[in-house]
């Protein structure tokens, strides 16, 4: 077994414990020695630092549902019993209210790190997965913590949001009632939310070791997006990484204490303060900032799908699998192909006009006729656009992993990551806000939500098979010598 | 001081940020809040005891006929700069409604300072009748609940307009107002010029100055915490930069037999 290469410990009692439970072995092997690039850069912290934020918002969660009372008459006055009558409460809860929008801000950047340096190719496409599980897990449980504090933001967010589900054909219903725990969300709904929101976190923490676990199986990727080939190329973890972590975190832990002690509000909304009122509708329901991307997403999606738009589309989809994605076509000769790129598009173009033209009579292209309405689709576009970064190692199988050697991919991605915060911009504003002209808000977030899943399903594959991208270094450590002595 | 501009400079940094998302929960047609000059704004802002003092005379004398402040106890007071005497003295003349007693009576006594700010009205039902239908709503947390709080309650307490723009109707009870959204509040203009008379004789006693004491003292009711918060971040963002440094410099001490 283990055992048998297990080095022995000089301290007996460290030594006792190993022998029977090799967990200082353990330890040792995977954050004393454990071999990593040396060439990491400041963008490799936020992954300990999203493990610091979850530890963090574990730690005050508990001590926070200590005084909270789940009950819909008594939610608001046990939040404003902490934040005045417990002993450090308002400490407690502005770390915990200001820790999830730190716990997304740490996430997003791990995100936009994994994708820039492309870390979900292979061998790490589960370990990425993995991460999108984590992601999702996240935002549930954010969405279900903002609802506890039961202000006026909770209410109508969970109305909002729960009510996308009545969307799913057939069992919709079902799953509101069955979120809701009867036909209006009411106490029934706090308390099992409440319920689901002390469970979730240990949830997502059983992902995150899975995702540790996968992670130390295939080791880290790097700036370089090379595997290490020699020695040379890693460093122990401990003491190189552990020092550099440490000083990133503080350096977070920096940011995330300004908005504690000085603005421990301006992330939230002023409507939160207010308690929950089923009679008054704010004037503007906004979620969370880190979830305002995916509600232009869903508000951008005012048009019903016709049968020609989803024919179009699926024409469209095999073009792209066949003839991008593919690097040689497997089923489809080249003159079907050309007939379906032209027909595809010609049809989804008319299955569009169909719809905004609803005078035309053309068979199916009713709005009662649509397989798919307008508000499904824009429940399928929210959750496809974070569903789909689990195929997003097979969307993008360029062999190049870095955007260092990808110079189309690299300028690719920051336009993307921008129309991501344009899309988040988008989110927060009133649906009809005229910029100029006959251009509204909504015209935004469509042109915006089109570029992302442009981005993934047509620029991506397109990237992979004509990019030809630059020349790799040999190895990390020639490259990280030849940066210093040219520098 | 150096840390402390250290400190102002991060947080001067941040600030976009949190104007950014005030800014987005404005909206509607009213004009910009103006912002007034507060002791307590800034990153070593500290409430001004003598104005919380006249914020809570206006409170008592005014706002309270209609507004409860149901999360504010009388002990609380004692951040005003009130001895428990006199907490206690101010207490007492109010009564609030206790029991069952050993026989199950409900009986009346006096408050204590451990009882909340006694509400106007038994109920929110209570409370709409006697207001013709609007429900003055409970003050506790007033400034944390509108957007940019504190000037938005002098806006709003200045922001009364006789004459109306060109085709507006009001209808009974409401009134004209520049900063609320929708313009047409059910509140009359609560205070004018002279309405309270202050103790000290050097403050004026002009709208301006009312609405900016209750403002003030409505910001601490609902940020009683605010001066400790500020203190601690302040301890708290010295130890970590200092820790910080520490750290990078343990940092560059590790990676250099790689440098």
């Amino acid at each position: 077994m283990a055992n048998k290469s297990r080095e022995k410990f000089d301290n007996n009692v460290v030594e006792w414990v190993d022998s029977r439970l090799p967990i200082f072995t353990m330890m040792q092997k995977e954050y004393g020695v454990f071999p990593t690039p040396r060439n990491f850069n400041w963008f490799w912290n936020f992954g300990a630092i999203a493990m610091f934020m979850l530890i963090t918002m574990i730690v005050t969660g508990i001590v926070l549902a200590m005084h909270y009372t789940a009950d819909t008459k008594l939610a608001f006055d046990s939040v404003e019993r902490i934040m005045r009558d417990v002993n450090g409460g308002w400490l407690v809860r502005y770390i915990h209210m200001n820790g999830a929008s730190f716990f997304f801000i740490a996430v997003y950047i791990h995100i936009f790190r994994g994708m820039y340096y492309g870390s979900y190719k292979g061998p790490r496409e589960l370990l990425w997965i993995l991460g999108v599980v984590i992601f999702l897990l996240m935002m549930a449980t954010a969405f279900i913590g903002y609802v506890l504090p039961w202000g006026q933001m909770s209410l109508w967010g969970a109305t909002v949001i729960t009510n996308l589900f009545s969307a799913i054909p057939f069992v919709g219903e079902s799953i509101v009632t069955l979120l809701w725990g009867g036909f209006a969300i009411d106490n029934p709904t706090l308390t099992r939310f409440f319920a689901l929101h002390f469970l979730l976190p240990f949830v997502i923490l059983a992902v995150v070791m899975l995702h540790v676990w996968a992670l130390h199986v295939t080791g880290s990727n790097n700036p370089l997006g090379l595997e290490p080939k020699s020695k040379k190329d890693t460093l122990p973890f401990h003491p190189y990484y552990t020092s550099k972590d440490f000083f990133g975190m503080i350096i977070f832990i920096i940011f995330y204490a300004v908005f504690i002690f000085y603005m421990p509000d301006s992330l939230g909304h002023p409507d939160n303060y207010i308690p929950a009122n089923p009679l008054v509708t704010p004037p503007h329901i906004v979620p969370e900032w880190y979830f305002l991307p995916f509600y232009a997403i869903l508000r951008a999606v005012t048009f019903n799908m016709n049968i020609y738009m989803l024919a179009g589309i699926a024409a469209l989809a095999l073009f792209m699998v066949e003839f991008i994605w593919r690097h040689k076509p497997k089923y489809l000769s080249v003159p079907i192909g050309g007939v379906l790129f032209i027909l595809g598009g010609a049809l989804a173009l008319f299955g569009l006009l169909a719809d905004i033209n609803q005078d035309w009579e053309i068979p199916f292209s009713a709005a009662t006729a649509a397989p798919v309405s307008a508000k499904l689709g824009g429940v399928m576009a929210m959750f496809g656009s974070i569903g789909l970064l689990v195929i997003l190692p097979w969307l993008d199988n360029h062999p190049i992993r870095s955007a260092r050697f990808r110079p189309l991919f690299r300028i690719s991605i920051i336009i993307f990551t921008i129309s991501v915060f344009i899309l988040g911009y988008a989110g927060s504003q009133a649906a009809d806000k005229v910029y100029f002209m006959e251009f509204n808000n909504t015209m935004l977030a469509q042109i915006f939500t089109g570029f992302y899943f442009l981005f993934f399903f047509v620029i991506l594959p397109l990237l992979s098979r004509f990019e030809k991208g630059r020349e790799l270094p040999k190895s990390i450590h020639q490259a990280v010598l030849s940066k210093k002595q040219g520098a | 001081m150096f840390v402390r501009n250290i400190l102002s400079a991060i947080i001067i940094s941040l600030a976009p940020i949190s104007m950014a998302s005030t800014a987005l929960a404005a909206g509607g047609d009213t004009p910009p809040i103006p912002t007034q000059d507060w002791s307590f704004s800034g990153a070593f802002g500290t409430y001004d005891k003598a104005a919380l003092q006249r914020g809570y005379k206006i409170y008592r004398e005014v706002c309270a006929s209609c507004h409860s402040m149901k999360y504010v106890r009388f002990r609380n007071l004692d951040a005003l700069g009130y001895s428990q005497d006199q907490i206690k003295a101010i207490a007492a003349q109010y009564s609030v409604m206790d029991g069952p007693d050993e026989e199950g009576e409900m009986f009346e006594r006096a408050a204590i300072p451990s009882d909340a700010f006694i509400s106007p009205f038994p109920n929110e039902n209570a409370a709409k009748s006697a207001n013709g239908g609007a429900y003055p709503p409970d003050l506790s947390l007033i400034t944390k609940a509108r957007a940019n709080g504190s000037n938005y309650v002098h806006a709003l307490l200045t922001g009364y307009k006789d004459n109306l723009p060109h085709g507006q109707i009001l209808s009974d009870g409401q009134y004209w107002n520049t900063y609320f959204p929708g313009n047409k509040l059910a509140m009359a203009p609560p205070l004018s010029d002279g309405s309270v008379s202050y103790e000290d004789d050097n403050t004026l006693e002009t709208l301006d100055q009312y609405a900016k004491d209750i403002s003030h003292f409505l910001t601490w009711a609902a940020d009683p915490y605010m001066e400790e918060r500020k203190r601690t971040g302040f301890k708290v963002l010295l130890f970590l930069i200092l820790f910080a440094g520490v750290m990078y410099g343990v940092k560059r001490r590790i990676w250099s037999d790689l440098h």
